[in-house]
């Protein structure tokens, strides 16, 4: 059991815990995930990216967005309640090493797994940059925390709610002009993942993106995370998250997640009434 | 079809009719029990466990026709060497708590091995009975009496107490909780050691809980043996893989673990490296089957995890798995299933019963057949497989019939999923993180034949990662004999 001692919501939608797991906390590195289940025979398998971790309090953070039935009920949980099953730390740590000068760029709710890479990064030796973009600035999160490995964070909006009016792409290139990274990490959704590394192509930056794929034990056993890379095979859970960028093959990963996605988006409809009644909204 | 009711009246009347002692002509003169079933129409469209078990009648019939022979061919083919005459003696004469107590001197887990054991191969294969037949259809129904007794045992809150002896001081840890994993932390438990098993899922069980079926094992019964470890004091921790949250040096190292087993089996899905494979709709029988069995994606009320709906479904592969897969497809409301093998069924490794319950249950098969290719809509998703017709050649080392592709054959099948269920590899998780382990070209551990025990000092393995996918009952057997040589290795430590 694992116990959460903080929670707070981001955005309407993003939700940051604190959870006990020091084992987790110990072993785990940049760039890794847990899976989590909430316990009986019903709840599904959740991957989630480890955002932080406090090896001494033996804490991990995580950062969710509420947007299937699962993460709706991980939502409703409290400071004080349990996590009945977590499991960690999974995939291939970052390939972290010094590599000069590194842009790390986060989109969404794929900021958070991208500020403890970043973290590392900086760590080692790398000069660092940010670049961070979200649909508007209620979805913007880890600001405070990015700034403080870049003071100079580039902010990218879609509606120009904060920063920059634009895709993440065009401070991206920018950077690959003007800066000239020696490596690109970028996490978010599929088709940011895929045009940052159209981008850095251009200029032969290498590219590392963080893979979110459907999976189910993340052990290596179901093989529903498989993605394209560089012409084989490759299964997301135990030989990434992270790939060369430039070497997989996108539309195949973006049409593999919407196997479900029917049936998602009724939960999601369901689920986000129940969770208004709940709150008195509706 | 006949009724569970109507098969215990004849097994009565039968009983009633047999003298009170009982010659040889008399035994091989009663005919062999059935296995009472749910009917095929209705249970391709449940869960419900398919084969409903004997009755006490049937049981104790069915075991009088054992002739108790001297040579017992039943006990060299069985893995863990169960005496089975012995146990189905006291069948025979209404003991049923000393025949549990016989079987489970050898094994822990006769609900389950009296499912899903492939008796035809083992046991019952050279039965004296079925010889003096000349059929094997004909050998003594050794594992429905087994299953027997471990049901009447559950239903009548019968447990053999377990002797364990006193406390070694050593602290054992058991990776996986799979049959070779149950079977060998029972063992280490027994000789007084501190045994920890360490399961990566969220539940216990292996392959019992996320690959086979609820119709053809019920998972309560898994629940009620892994309970049997628990109360027998093995510490069980859930959600723990290693290889990550902590690797086997550290185990040996940093926590104190005098010996570890691994049993962590084949889990790696293995596919056909055929275009169109990662198509939308294509799911490997691991990804299908755990979806359904762990996740319970049957249920769909309840169940949170999907499972995909498609109307014609296409199966890969002639094994067990591919009848299970095949099985849980109709039930979640296909309306094709297509099974789709390179070779005839009489090649086909999966066990004939399951094979002959697929196909009542309305299953097609497809023989002589090599997909080559899955092909995809507009937007990515399954809608045909071009399959090649095969003759069959020359037989290839395992003995089989080799099948040969015939060219300018292909052409296309409509269908909307297809579940690739062409074996396991083994899991590269541990060989990455240690990799001072030795293994296969397959990936499988290379261990000692006679102690299981890998290339490292102290670390043993048994079950599928050594073997490769094989069955429940050959990694039990594995998972005791790499016990025996731990409780010896650690008797010098």
């Amino acid at each position: 059991m694992n116990k959460i001692l903080y929670k707070r919501q981001l955005s309407a939608e993003v939700f940051e815990m604190t959870v006990e797991a020091p084992l987790i906390a110990h072993e785990r590195k940049a760039g890794q995930f847990v899976v989590l289940q909430l316990g009986d025979d019903f709840n599904e398998r959740i991957p989630l990216t480890i955002a932080d971790a406090d090896d001494e309090k033996g804490t991990i953070t995580l950062i969710f967005q509420a947007v299937g039935e699962g993460t709706h009920r991980l939502a409703r949980l409290n400071e004080g309640d349990c996590i009945a099953n977590l499991l960690g730390p999974l995939g291939r740590p970052t390939d972290v090493h010094k590599y000069g000068r590194v842009v790390v760029v986060g989109g969404g709710i794929g900021i958070a797994p991208s500020y403890p890479i970043a973290q590392a990064m900086k760590a080692c030796g790398n000069e660092v940059r940010v670049v961070m973009g979200a649909r508007n600035r209620d979805l913007l999160i880890f600001e405070d925390r990015m700034r403080s490995i870049d003071e100079n964070v580039i902010i990218v909006t879609d509606d120009g709610s904060a920063g920059i009016k634009g895709l993440v792409t065009g401070p991206l290139e920018e950077l690959c002009q003007t800066w000239k990274p020696n490596c690109v990490v970028a996490i978010g959704p599929a088709v940011m993942m895929k045009f940052c590394a159209l981008t850095t192509k251009k200029y032969g930056v290498h590219t590392l993106v963080s893979l979110n794929t459907i999976m189910i034990d993340g052990t290596g056993m179901c093989g529903g995370c498989r993605v394209v890379v560089d012409g084989q095979m490759k299964f997301v859970c135990v030989e990434g998250p992270e790939f060369d960028g430039h070497l997989v093959d996108w539309d195949n990963l973006m049409q593999r997640q919407q196997t479900f996605r029917e049936f998602e988006q009724n939960r999601h409809h369901k689920c986000h009434i129940d969770m208004q009644i709940e709150e008195g909204r509706a | 079809m006949k009724s569970a009711q109507q098969l215990d009246q004849e097994a009565k009347s039968l009983l009633a009719g047999l003298p009170e002692t009982l010659s040889a002509k008399d035994r091989l003169a009663i005919p062999v029990c059935p296995m009472p079933s749910q009917d095929a129409h209705a249970r391709c469209r449940n869960m419900q466990e398919v084969a409903l078990g004997y009755s006490e009648d049937q049981a104790v019939l069915e075991a009088k026709r054992c002739l108790n022979c001297k040579n017992k061919p039943c006990v060299a083919l069985c893995p863990v060497s169960i005496d089975i005459p012995r146990f189905v003696q006291l069948v025979a004469e209404r003991k049923f708590r000393q025949a549990l107590e016989v079987i489970q001197e050898s094994s822990l887990l006769p609900s389950i091995c009296g499912r899903v054991c492939p008796q035809e191969n083992q046991c019952q294969k050279n039965c004296t009975v079925g010889k003096s037949h000349k059929s094997i259809d004909q050998a003594v129904a050794i594992g429905r009496i087994e299953r027997f007794v471990a049901d009447w045992a559950r239903e009548n809150n019968v447990s053999v107490e377990v002797r364990i002896a006193p406390a070694t001081g050593k602290k054992v840890a058991v990776v996986g909780s799979g049959p070779a994993s149950i079977a060998a932390a029972a063992d280490l438990r027994k000789a007084g050691h501190d045994v920890y098993m360490f399961e990566a899922l969220h539940k216990t069980g292996g392959v019992l809980v996320y690959g086979i079926p609820e119709f053809r094992l019920p998972k309560k019964l898994v629940e009620t043996e892994i309970r049997k470890l628990e109360d027998m004091g093995v510490h069980i921790e859930t959600n723990y893989l290693v290889g990550r949250t902590r690797t086997i040096d550290e185990l040996m190292k940093e926590d104190g673990f005098d010996a570890i087993f691994i049993g962590t089996g084949a889990g790696l899905p293995k596919f056909m490296n055929i275009p169109g494979e990662n198509y939308v709709g294509v799911f490997s029988a691991n990804e299908y089957l755990t979806r359904s069995n762990l996740m319970k994606a049957y249920d769909e009320k309840a169940a949170q995890t999907p499972i995909y709906h498609a109307r014609r479904v296409a199966v890969f592969g002639g094994g067990n798995v591919a009848m299970d897969a095949a099985r849980t497809a109709l039930r979640l409301g296909a309306e094709n299933v297509t099974v789709i093998y390179r070779r005839t069924r009489e090649e086909m490794p999966a066990r004939r019963e399951e094979v002959e319950h697929a196909h009542e249950e309305g299953v097609e098969f497809l023989m002589l057949s090599q997909p080559v290719a899955v092909r995809g809509d507009e937007k990515g998703r399954v809608c045909a497989v071009t399959v090649r017709r095969c003759e069959l050649g020359e037989s290839d080392e395992s003995g089989r019939r080799k099948p040969v592709e015939i060219a300018g054959s292909d052409y296309d099948l409509p269908f909307d999923c297809v579940i690739v269920a062409i074996g396991n590899a083994s899991n590269p998780l541990i060989k990455m993180t240690t990799p001072e382990i030795e293994v296969n070209r397959r990936g499988n551990f290379i261990v000692n034949e006679e102690t299981c025990e890998t290339s490292i000092p102290g670390v043993y393995a048994g079950g599928d990662i050594v073997l490769g996918a094989a069955t429940v009952i050959l990694a039990m057997g594995q998972g005791r004999k790499a016990a025996r040589a731990m409780n010896e290795y650690l008797k010098g430590k």
